[in-house]
């Protein structure tokens, strides 16, 4: 397709502000005036609208595909919820006007408290600040609350522990806070090697960052004592909430000894993703925390009036400008309110429900990372094929050929030419048939035509893509050549 | 209602092919003694019930009032195509497009967002969009201590409170000291920045406009800062640039800023759009995604996430920044926006805020005991100096119908009789008009 750009039309329009009402004024000195007018594409409204639309068509989606994308948690997303953040009520909220008076917001506040009780009783947390914006935000916030909490203690410690199987933004999140990072390798059985933890712990340990169920999809029966370990040197326990949809009403972080946690809630809640987002990351964190928690807090007066308090001391300030992703926060209440305690239960039983029939119906023909009963997503090597010269990503590519979005591949890394299914509760056991019988087909096709499933995809908009090329000759911005 | 398609005859047939009892069996690994002390959440309900709950929440926000608030978030007119695009699921359903192939058009619009953004700053390269205007500085910040291996950061006391109170949180367990230039006459004070800047300065950091609405031409000061090999980094309001000097044009190495004017709804602080556009020799430094152009195997024109070795899940700790999701839809609202208005009407958008500000300033000057704050130039928000206290006349105003302006005294101390007025180009004539008048009134 052509580049908008390509589509310029000098003298076309797309929007017109109607004539001005205001007579001319003195104009702004020249010295403050951009020199050049912003080469800007001239379209009429239904160029954009065809083009965009256009665009649109080339992309997989939860609507048009199945997308067993691992960690993502790719569910369908309720359309009523996009309906709900779209009412002027909410999109036409000025943030700051809380300032001007607190009665100005009442509806929005209500939502975020009422939110934030929810989200309480779901991991067992003592509070929530719904200010970051994403996982990685989230986890990012907790780093400083965790740096915050050592500091006040008169201590300032020197490491996170991460397990090696943990996702890129935990040891990162914990790197931009200022903390080294100790890596503890997985054992034979799948889990953290519990041995090598142990010699890791001493009192310069600020915290252990663990996703639960891990990475892998699997649930560690011995997190509590995991968690004790580190409690007994005095750190402080980080739950990656990325992979809480198959703990809903199951387990809740806070009773297995977690301190505090983010929820991705375009992840377990339901909201989309976006195409890379926004999602939303609250943190949530039991008594040891709650005095550290950023500002502003939405506080419950009596006569059901809510505010914004700023008067915690301790608190580590502002992470973001004003109350997170209002618009990601109002979809997620509205999922929970709407699937209520049982659904949300239904939500992770289906979830590992789907998961263990994918697993059990694809390990006679694709190697298990650990052969165990997993929660929310299973995770295979594609070592068998690649003897045959079949990699992950030809599996990939050759998924998308047919029609399904591909697992995530090479993710975790210590699982070679890993393929990470994570098929979600909202797939019908149809669509895993389909897809399972796709992936069975492929594991013979890489016996007995490797071929065909190297050279895929075929069908798409473009072939494979030159990747070196892209990163040795960056070409990040459109020129007209 | 949990969007579950399984009947009970599919649960048993897929039970039998896992080789388990029940589903209870499934968490097993689950020691009982680590089951939920409580769940009590309400009973499910029907989506009719939760929009009627959530439909009266936001009946209870007042966003009746003709809006005179900025502050770095701006109440702009949104073409309806905007979010028709935007609503199409084939877009916000997917994620981010790890898979090239089969996300094309994600990709294609990615990389004309950043070429957009790269000609509204006036940079070389822009990324794929962080989480906002804050978190954007941040990452800014970090850039420039990073590459000039230094540890000092000056700030301009002119950026958005908020911004510079986020930027002292996330710094708080790292060493980096921080100065702060006032401003003076409502510009960034060159004498007192000049005494500060060293060869330990690793960036100067300003906002244009500035907090108080004042537009500043930064070349000369940008020009010394590099004479000391630190970076010069720019918070900038995306509309004003299709009229201001850009950030290029005053040779600045970085520009980031708060997209959220490009078309995307003030829904109370978020979801918004953090953009980033930075001169080529910086481009591996950049945090986030970056889209860039190449070709299949066939040779024919496609596009791909690159320089992918600068992020987290492949450099881990040592990667420039922990970004995973960003905000996608929002960069993808920008980019449709922008296209929209095109040339011509990007420039008349800058020039209507600017000619409506002008005329609101002129009618307000003409109220007694009002003083409009002139010392510099402004684009569309601008100070004013109020006989009484600015909180008292914003409460009396609000009964007028008008939120009128962020009272200063807020963020900073002494300025209680201040208000920060900001009029973009969905403020009518009239509007303006009877603002003026109540004004009057109420004072
Ligand atoms: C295990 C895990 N942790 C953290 C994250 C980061 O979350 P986000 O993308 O919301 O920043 C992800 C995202 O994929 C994840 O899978």
């Amino acid at each position: 397709m052509k580049l908008i750009f390509e589509l310029d039309k000098p003298g076309r329009r797309g929007f017109s502000y109607g004539a001005n009402d205001v007579s001319a004024t003195n104009p702004l000195p020249k010295k403050y005036c951009r020199l050049n007018q912003a080469q800007l594409p001239c379209l009429s409204e239904l160029d954009v609208v065809r083009h965009f639309t256009n665009l649109s068509r080339l992309n997989f989606s939860v609507d048009t595909n199945f997308y067993p994308l691992g960690s993502c948690t790719m569910k369908y997303n309720p359309k009523f919820t996009e309906a709900i953040a779209a009412l002027e009520g909410f999109t036409q909220l000025h943030p700051l006007l809380p300032q001007l008076s607190s009665k100005l917001a009442q509806g929005s506040l209500e939502v975020l408290y009422e939110f934030e009780q929810l989200l309480k009783e779901i991991t067992g947390m003592s509070a929530f600040t719904l200010q970051p914006l994403a996982g990685a935000h989230g986890e990012l916030t907790g780093v400083m609350l965790i740096a915050a909490y050592h500091k006040n203690r008169g201590s300032r410690r020197k490491y996170v522990v991460v397990p090696d199987s943990s996702h890129g933004t935990n040891p990162s999140s914990a790197a931009i806070a200022g903390y080294q990072v100790k890596v503890i390798p997985t054992g034979a059985d799948g889990y953290m090697d519990l041995e090598q933890y142990k010699k890791q712990l001493d009192n310069e340990v600020a915290a252990v960052m663990l996703t639960c169920p891990d990475t892998l999809g699997l649930f560690n029966p011995r997190i509590k004592e995991i968690a004790d370990l580190a409690h007994n040197v005095g750190a402080l326990m980080y739950y990656d909430g990325a992979n809480l949809n198959a703990m809903l009403g199951k387990a809740r972080p806070g009773d297995l000894g977690f301190d505090l946690m983010h929820i991705n809630l375009h992840k377990t809640f339901g909201t989309p993703h976006g195409g890379g987002g926004p999602g939303a990351g609250p943190v949530g964190v039991n008594e040891k925390l709650v005095e550290f928690l950023p500002i502003s807090r939405v506080i419950r007066k009596e006569d059901a009036v809510f505010a914004l308090e700023y008067n915690y001391p301790k608190s580590i300030g502002y992470v973001a400008p004003f109350y997170g992703n209002f618009g990601v926060i109002l979809k997620a209440y509205a999922y929970i309110l709407a699937l209520g305690k049982d659904g949300l239960t239904r939500v992770a039983e289906v979830a590992v429900l789907n998961a263990n029939y994918c697993q059990s119906r694809l390990k006679e023909y694709y190697d298990l990372a650990f052969d165990k009963t997993c929660m929310h997503e299973c995770v295979f090597s594609a070592s068998r094929q690649v003897k045959h010269g079949v990699h992950a990503l030809d599996i990939a590519k050759y998924l998308i050929d047919q029609g399904y979005h591909p697992p995530t591949i090479y993710f975790p890394l210590i699982v070679q030419e890993a393929l990470m299914i994570e098929p979600t509760e909202t797939e019908s056991k149809e669509s895993l048939d389909a897809f399972i019988e796709i992936m069975i087909k492929i594991a013979g096709l890489a016996e007995e035509n490797p071929a065909l499933v190297t050279r895929a995809p075929l069908n798409m908009p473009v072939k494979r893509l030159d990747e070196v090329r892209a990163a040795r000759q960056p070409d990040l911005c459109w020129k007209k050549s | 209602m949990s969007y579950i398609p399984h009947t009970q005859e599919d649960i048993s047939q897929m039970l039998a092919a896992i080789g388990a009892k029940s589903i209870d069996d499934l968490f097993k690994d689950i020691p009982v003694a680590l089951r939920p002390k409580s769940f009590n959440l309400p009973a499910e309900k029907s989506e009719f019930e939760v929009t009627q709950i959530l439909r009266k929440a936001a009946a209870k926000n007042a966003t009746g009032l003709v809006n005179f608030v900025g502050a770095g978030f701006y109440d702009h007119i949104i073409p309806a195509a905007v979010d028709a695009l935007t609503s199409r699921s084939e877009f916000y359903t997917a994620y981010t497009p790890y898979q090239p192939e089969c996300s094309q058009g994600w990709l294609q619009a990615i990389y004309e967002y950043q070429s957009i953004i790269c000609r509204l700053t006036g940079l070389d390269v822009s990324n794929a969009s962080l989480y906002d205007g804050g978190t954007a500085l941040f990452e800014a910040m970090m850039m420039a201590l990073r590459h000039t291996g230094r540890n000092k950061i000056i700030l301009d006391s002119g950026i958005n409170l908020i911004y510079r109170m986020m930027l002292y949180t996330y710094t708080s367990n790292l060493s980096i000291e921080f100065v702060e230039i006032p401003v003076e006459h409502g510009q960034s004070c060159r004498e007192e920045l000049f005494k500060c800047l060293d060869d330990k300065t690793a960036a100067v950091i300003f906002q244009n406009p500035n907090f108080f609405g004042a537009v500043d031409d930064h070349s000369d000061i940008v020009e010394k800062v590099h004479k000391f090999g630190a970076l010069a980094i720019a918070s900038v309001y995306p509309v004003s640039l299709g009229m201001l000097k850009t950030p290029g044009e005053m040779g600045f190495d970085i520009a980031t800023g708060e997209g959220q004017s490009l078309g995307i709804p003030l829904s109370f602080g978020g979801p918004y759009l953090g953009f980033m556009a930075v001169k080529n020799q910086f481009v591996r430094q950049m945090p986030g995604r970056i889209v860039g152009a190449t070709v299949d195997s066939d040779g024919k024109r496609g596009f791909v996430l690159t320089l992918q070795t600068r992020e987290q899940h492949i450099r881990r700790e040592k990667a420039t920044s922990n970004i995973c999701s960003n905000e996608a839809l929002c960069a993808l609202r920008a980019a449709v926006f922008v296209s929209l208005l095109g040339k011509e009407g990007f420039q008349e958008l800058a020039q209507r805020n600017y000619q409506k500000a002008e005329f609101t300033k002129e009618a307000l000057s003409r109220i007694s005991g009002v003083e409009v704050k002139r010392s510099s130039p402004t684009f569309n928000e601008f100070t004013i100096l109020l006989p009484r206290n600015a909180d008292e006349v914003v409460r009396r105003m609000i009964e007028e119908g008008f939120a009128c302006g962020f009272p200063l005294g807020r963020f900073y101390k002494g300025m209680d009789n201040y208000l920060l007025v900001a009029v973009t180009e969905k403020r009518t004539r009239e509007e303006i008009g009877s603002f003026v008048d109540s004004l009057g009134a109420v004072l």
